[in-house]
């Protein structure tokens, strides 16, 4: 039996391992399934990493180091090339790796860091052909990073969020010829920091209100046929438009990977994919918490370290029989404002809530009522789905309700 | 010189290599593309038909029937899933329930057995997700499905087990007659062989006009197909026909052995052999029909699409023929040739004993290894495996829990995969959700380097389909 068990090594995984280390917590083992710590991070070798957490501009490599070091200082445990297969509701995890064979681990607490997934091109019915030339864009990012190798010389990229906007510069850098960035929605998806530093500086086209209809080419790309989409996000066939292109990748969303929770029982929310969490990150089941991008996704790695930290003080206190939930106070939103993480409260103490809201809006109070009193106004100048929101809520202001709800209100 | 050479690896041809590879015969099988089961074996519904659609007195209804009878042993032999789920053919309407007593004759005219009409109430019961306005169906017990491709597979690799060959990248472009019996060559290379079975499904008839024949056609008639989430397999547990048209059997719904629902096919006649392209109409009209068919159909569930073409031979049955001494058609075999596929093969093996001695071998093993052989053991056998060989300890495909073992065991392992999708057949390494963006790296370094060549010339599925345009300064890294 361990006292706390970390399903993933990355920056939710190795922030939650230290702090819970300075919790007082010792028995910390961290299964990681790649040969080393890090995570998605060993292959963002861009900079703009930790600008919140260290005020400093470091690359994803960089921001791991600091607290792979940490962890490493602290003779953490881990196991690496290490698989988790399953984790059951009563905390049992089922491992495998090629030394350990396949094992079991009970653990008293779980912290749950294993990220999140690309959405597949597959998912899109796009018709057309299936040559080769077609990469998700992290697929793209470690055959370069990691591999030094080359995913092709003339692309096109599906999708403006930032991982869209990363590969676009990345392969400019690497001698390939960006045709076009195309993105469904009326907006980018990513930091605006991105769209400068990505397209613009490199005279990359950002075609808004357009998608890839269909796929050429019989063993390796030879094109894309793009189109203009309607309000409702159907192409027109009018604008259709072919682009010769021998590359595509997509940056089509992230998913919460989630196998392991909901093989665990954890209740999961439909709008983030992630587990249903209270302010101390956790969830449904007692003992098992969540954090990072496996929680929600994240835009910024310095929130997913803050986060972490949060998971991992409330594993501590719930190791040492502290932090009784005394409330059940659920959040509901009203549609502009997608989600909350936490969904719920079940503590007096002041609680920064994050959020995501549905669309861009300008000029709005951030408002939180009890469903008759507004207990909470921010006023915010320009909201985007593309960038996590985040305002405290003080202790007193939730001293006497049983129910809050978030919106988006007009200024 | 060679006894039989077969040229095609389909489903048809490994079938027919698996049963005379019993006998004491130098049997070469020859395939155009970079892998086996390219064809139509790998774009298909995956149905062992019960045998109910055939007109009576065709090839397709005696085979189908015999075929569908073969199959559960068969796949047991070569170590392949084979499930008895059943099929129903759904009617909204009185028209439709009179069409679902013409197939119910026909069947038993076939020879199908245990054949029933259910009605609405207990078809409900066996299918809860069916749409509310089912009216009745007729059901088959003895149909099933099974993985083609994975048969077809296992089929060529029993055979090399016992002694065939087999030759990727062979494409035949002449075929000479001479020294009792044929030259088969392609642009590199020439077989010598008293006889040659004709298995080139699209191409079949292509390669009959290479000696002369050109007594039938085949045109590709085009199929799409949906692939949902495994999450979504268990929202059926037999195949779901609507009741036929003219066209074919209809778009249906299925499980499939691996627990995925597959939606499809369409029916379109085409020209191109070549043009395997989804179509945006094709895919509407896909979910368009299912969502008709069930009370919900999740298509935000798809994990992917592809499109297959059945050959189609222009004579309304299955082509299987001797136009001369010493050669073999087996021609046009569409749908139900998965589920014909054995007893296609028992045919052939007939019709053969007539053209040259058949002597069965002593030493012939039917039995192949179940390449699920890691994946069903036992915890304990698992673990046995391990520390016998550490690679089955490391996952490399995580959304289908593939190991590196089993990877490598398909790159080794007759017939040997070449290619991505060569692995991803064998193994269901990169099928999962993520469709191979996260283990596509892995599995290109593991081709690499078993096949020792540059991770720059690791293709899909050979040919131009290399997966990477090249190396950054500094190399590959490992």
């Amino acid at each position: 039996m361990r006292d706390l068990v970390i399903i993933g090594g990355g920056p939710a995984g190795m922030s939650a391992a230290v702090a819970a280390y300075e919790s007082g917590i010792r028995d910390i083992l961290i299964l990681e399934r790649d040969a080393r710590l890090g995570g998605i991070l060993q292959q963002c070798i861009h900079n703009g990493f930790g600008l919140h957490k260290f005020s400093e501009e470091l690359t994803g490599p960089e921001y791991a180091w600091k607290y792979e070091k940490q962890v490493l200082d602290r003779g953490i445990e881990c196991k690496l090339n290490t698989m988790v297969l399953d984790l059951s509701a009563d905390k049992v995890i089922t491992a495998t790796n090629e030394t350990d064979g396949i094992f079991q681990i009970e653990a008293r607490a779980v912290i749950l860091a294993m990220g999140c997934r690309e959405r597949a091109k597959g998912a899109l019915n796009i018709a057309g052909s299936r040559p080769a030339g077609i990469f998700s864009a992290g697929s793209a990012q470690k055959y370069i990073n990691m591999k030094g190798c080359l995913p092709g010389k003339n692309v096109v990229i599906l999708g403006s969020g930032d991982i869209g906007l990363i590969m676009a510069r990345r392969m400019t850098l690497e001698g390939a010829k960006v045709h076009a960035v195309c993105e469904l929605m009326p907006y980018s998806g990513g930091l605006a920091r991105n769209i400068e530093q990505c397209l613009n500086d490199f005279d990359i086209p950002l075609k808004l209100s357009h998608t890839i209809v269909k796929i050429h080419g019989k063993e390796r790309v030879e094109g894309v046929t793009i189109a203009r989409v309607d309000e409702t996000r159907k192409p027109i066939q009018e604008t259709e438009e072919f682009i010769a292109c021998d590359t595509v990748l997509f940056s089509v969303g992230l998913i919460p990977e989630n196998e392991l929770s909901r093989a665990a029982g954890v209740e999961l929310s439909p709008v983030t994919n992630g587990a249903v969490v209270d302010q101390d990150r956790q969830t449904t089941i007692e003992g098992i918490f969540s954090c990072g991008n496996v929680l929600h996704v994240h835009d910024l790695v310095d929130f997913v370290s803050d986060e972490a930290e949060i998971a991992a003080v409330a594993a501590a206190d719930y190791l040492h029989g502290k932090g009784a939930r005394t409330v059940c106070i659920p959040l509901e939103t009203d549609g502009k404002v997608r989600y909350t993480v936490p969904q719920r409260i079940t503590r007096k103490k002041d609680v920064r809530l994050y959020f995501r809201v549905s669309d861009v809006y300008r000029n709005v109070n951030v408002t939180v009522t009890d469903g008759e009193k507004t207990l909470f106004s921010k006023k915010r100048a320009k909201v985007a789905p593309g960038e996590m929101e985040s305002i405290v809520l003080k202790q007193e202001l939730i001293e006497n309700v049983d129910k809050l709800y978030v919106s988006l209100e007009d200024a | 010189m060679y006894d039989v050479t077969i040229i095609g690896a389909g489903i048809v041809g490994a079938m027919i290599a698996r049963t005379l590879s019993k006998y004491d015969l130098k049997i070469c099988i020859l395939e155009a593309e970079n892998d086996v089961a390219m064809g139509a074996t790998r774009a298909n519904s995956a149905i062992v038909h019960a045998g109910f659609d055939a007109a009576e007195g065709t090839l397709k209804a005696r085979l189908n029937v015999r075929g569908c009878a073969l199959m559960p042993d068969i796949c047991r032999e070569l170590g392949v899933r084979y499930e008895n789920n059943g099929s129903l053919v759904v009617a909204f309407s009185e028209e439709e329930r009179a069409t679902l007593r013409e197939l119910f004759a026909r069947g038993k005219a076939n020879g199908v057995p245990d054949l029933r009409i259910v009605e609405r109430e207990e078809l409900l019961e066996m299918e809860p997700n069916l749409s509310q306005n089912v009216l009745c169906a007729l059901y088959a017990p003895t149909a099933g499905i099974v993985c083609p491709y994975s048969l077809a597979i296992a089929a060529i690799g029993n055979a090399m087990d016992n002694a065939a060959d087999l030759k990727c990248n062979f494409k035949v472009s002449a075929i000479r007659a001479g020294e009792g019996g044929y030259f088969v060559c392609s642009q590199e290379e020439t077989v010598k062989t008293r006889i040659v079975i004709n298995c080139a499904g699209l191409y079949a008839d292509e390669i009959a006009k290479l000696i002369g024949d050109d007594s039938f056609a085949v045109h590709p008639r085009r199929g799409e197909y949906i692939l949902l989430d495994k999450d979504c397999g268990h929202l059926f547990s037999r195949t779901i026909f609507r009741t036929p048209s003219a066209l074919g059997k209809g778009i249906l719904i299925t499980p499939t052995v691996h627990g995925n629902l597959l939606l499809g096919p369409t029916s379109q006649n085409g020209t191109d052999k070549t043009d395997k392209d989804t179509t945006e109409e094709g895919l509407s009209k896909i979910l368009q029909s299912t969502q008709e068919c069930a009370r919900s159909i999740p298509a935000q569930k798809t994990i992917t699409s592809f499109c297959g073409l059945r050959p189609v031979g222009d004579t309304g049955d299955f082509i299987i023929r001797s136009p001369k001494a010493g050669f073999l058609h087996v021609a046009g075999i569409e749908s139900p040739g998965l589920a014909s596929s054995p007893a296609i093969a028992e045919y052939v093996e007939e019709l053969l004993s007539d053209m040259i001695p058949l002597t069965p071998k002593a030493d012939y093993n039917p039995i192949r290894e179940s390449t699920l052989a890691f994946a069903d053991a036992s915890l304990a056998e698992k673990n046995r495996i391990i520390r016998e060989n550490p690679a089955y300890g490391k996952i490399v495909c995580r959304c289908e829990g593939i190991t590196e073992g089993e990877i490598l065991e398909a790159i080794r392992k007759n017939p040997k995969a070449r290619d991505l999708d060569g692995v991803k057949r064998r193994t269901r390494a990169q099928m999962g959700r993520c469709q191979g963006g996260f283990c596509g790296p892995a599995i290109t370094e593991l081709l690499a380097r078993e096949l020792k060549i540059d991770e720059t010339s690791v293709t899909k599925f050979g040919g131009d389909s290399a997966v990477l345009a090249g190396t950054l300064k500094g190399g590959a890294q490992q």
